[in-house]
């Protein structure tokens, strides 16, 4: 079996400009944040980023790197909404499609089925529809029951973290959520998951094992690689370190954690504690 | 010691939940979470609750189920539920906006999202909590329909219930489904509720005085539901 162990560098250098990248997690919870964070250190710039949005959404807006964003909410969880989304929105020229958290999960499982549509009742006579003039009805062939016909999201990347993985991409939760990772990555072209670690077997109840190594191109060990948001059990969300990002100037808060790389930020943080 | 608003509010959340039976309650907010938890402990022994993440606690704070998000849009879709959202701008057919304040091409102040609200509202018994009710809050019409009105066509199980606010509680159980005062809180004015709604009210009956919450309610709601009082802190008098 193939050895798919990379660094985040070498996951960013197989994405290019322009490109769709699904990012796992919730709002402030399991986000891939090393790997966003080696986002930030490349020159990529215009992703369309399709995301149940928490931070990841927040300092990649603030970078610059977004020209498109695929959302149903952006929130820190605890701070209600992020400043950067909030600014770029407010400030900035963001395309967005925004549509309901279950439409967004119905659009990831199409992709995933090889299926142009699903059909669901979430968006009916909402501004969702008004707001992507894109978005279709259907009837139904039986009933006649008129339902949204929710596109396909197809991603060319999917970015994930998870709590472990084995070097040939199969990978665990350890959590209470699995949030939408594994949907996610069947939408997805190429499949990037960070991990606290890498093992050699896993350890927990099988439905822990969200992702088999046919969903996974790409293993990399980042620990304490979903910081600041929460990666439960490994840790809780860095709720002091979150109140800063969300409070500070985005110019010193690059100089001080986002310059020095993986490393460097991790040393960083653990200075500034 | 006197019933105080948030307490008259909490037991108005409460009643929401009257004859829901073994469906999800879920409460978005304070009082709200303390209404529907004040209702199973009293009237509505089955409601299910979660803990706001992933599992469903029972009155005494155990796992009694899993409910990761993937589930909760499996029981929107099923029906089996019925929320309390918060609002920042709701208007007279029920029309409630999380989105965005101004044109949603370029807000003037972005906000949360759609998020879970058109599923929603399209889905399942839907009722809204108003904290702070101002003309602010309560508008002619909204900037962005996030959860949807008796003016649209949402499908067949739309069903918007009542709006609870902190001065008095609505319905839409007019012909043309226009918001309706229920009651008004103990010590507010009518004027004061007409005075503080970007919109008119349809011609009213003598509306009813907000229930106060019983002995049993008041002694659940200080000792065993929120014995450090923060309810006061969500609603303004």
């Amino acid at each position: 079996m193939r050895d798919k162990r990379m660094t985040p560098a070498e996951v960013v250098a197989e994405l290019s400009d322009g490109m769709t990248v699904g990012i796992g997690g919730w709002g402030s919870r399991r986000k891939p944040m090393a790997l966003v964070r080696a986002i930030l250190d490349s020159p990529l710039k215009n992703l369309t980023i399709v995301s149940y949005g928490g931070p990841d959404v927040g300092l990649l807006a603030a970078a610059g790197k977004i020209r498109k964003l695929v959302f149903g909410f952006v929130s820190l969880d605890t701070v209600a909404y992020d400043p950067y989304f909030q600014k770029l929105r407010q400030e900035g020229d963001l395309d967005v499609t925004e549509l309901d958290e279950g439409m967004f999960q119905c659009g990831l499982l199409a992709a995933g089925h090889r299926l142009p549509f699903l059909p669901i009742r979430a968006g009916l006579g909402s501004d969702v529809m008004r707001t992507n003039p894109e978005l279709r009805t259907i009837r139904s062939p039986y009933d006649g029951e008129e339902l949204v016909a929710m596109p396909a999201l197809h991603l060319d990347v999917a970015l994930i973290h998870m709590n472990r993985a084995d070097r040939h991409g199969n990978a665990q939760y350890l959590g209470p959520d699995p949030y939408f990772d594994d949907l996610f990555c069947l939408a997805a072209k190429r499949r990037y998951v960070s991990c606290e670690q890498v093992v050699d077997t896993f350890e927990g109840p099988v439905q822990t094992l969200l992702l088999n190594r046919m969903m996974v191109d790409g293993v990399v060990e980042t620990p304490n690689g979903a910081h600041f948001t929460s990666c439960v059990p490994d840790y809780p969300r860095d709720e002091q370190f979150q109140k800063l990002y969300a409070e500070a100037n985005w110019d010193s808060f690059v100089d001080r954690f986002l310059t020095g790389g993986e490393r460097g930020y991790q040393e960083a943080v653990r200075a500034w504690r | 010691m006197a019933v105080t608003r948030a307490e008259v509010c909490v037991a108005a959340c409460a009643d929401l939940f009257a004859g829901d039976g073994e469906i999800l309650a879920s409460p978005m907010g304070l009082v709200p979470s303390l209404g529907a938890r004040l209702a199973r402990l009293t009237s509505e022994p089955d409601l299910l609750l979660s803990d706001g993440e992933a599992y469903l606690l029972t009155p005494q704070g155990e796992i009694e189920g899993w409910l990761p998000y993937r589930k909760v849009f499996d029981v929107v879709a099923h029906g089996t539920r019925h929320v309390v959202m918060g609002a920042n701008q709701i208007d007279k057919f029920g029309n409630q906006n999380i989105s965005a304040i101004g044109d949603h091409r370029k807000p003037s102040r972005q906000l949360l999202g759609f998020r879970g609200a058109p599923g929603n509202t399209a889905n399942h018994k839907t009722s809204y909590w108003i904290p702070r009710h101002s003309k602010r809050v309560l508008v002619d019409a909204v900037d962005v329909v996030s959860g949807v009105g008796y003016d649209k066509h949402a499908g067949p199980f739309h069903h918007i219930h009542r709006v609870v606010t902190n001065l008095a509680v609505f319905d839409f159980d007019t012909p043309d489904r226009r918001m309706r005062l229920v009651s008004v809180h103990p010590d507010v004015d009518i004027q004061e509720v007409s005075d503080q709604t970007g919109f008119e009210l349809p011609e009213y009956e003598e509306p009813s005085i907000t229930r106060d919450p019983t002995e049993q309610e008041l002694e659940l709601i200080r000792t065993v539901l929120d014995p450090g009082g923060k309810r006061d802190r969500e609603v303004r008098v």
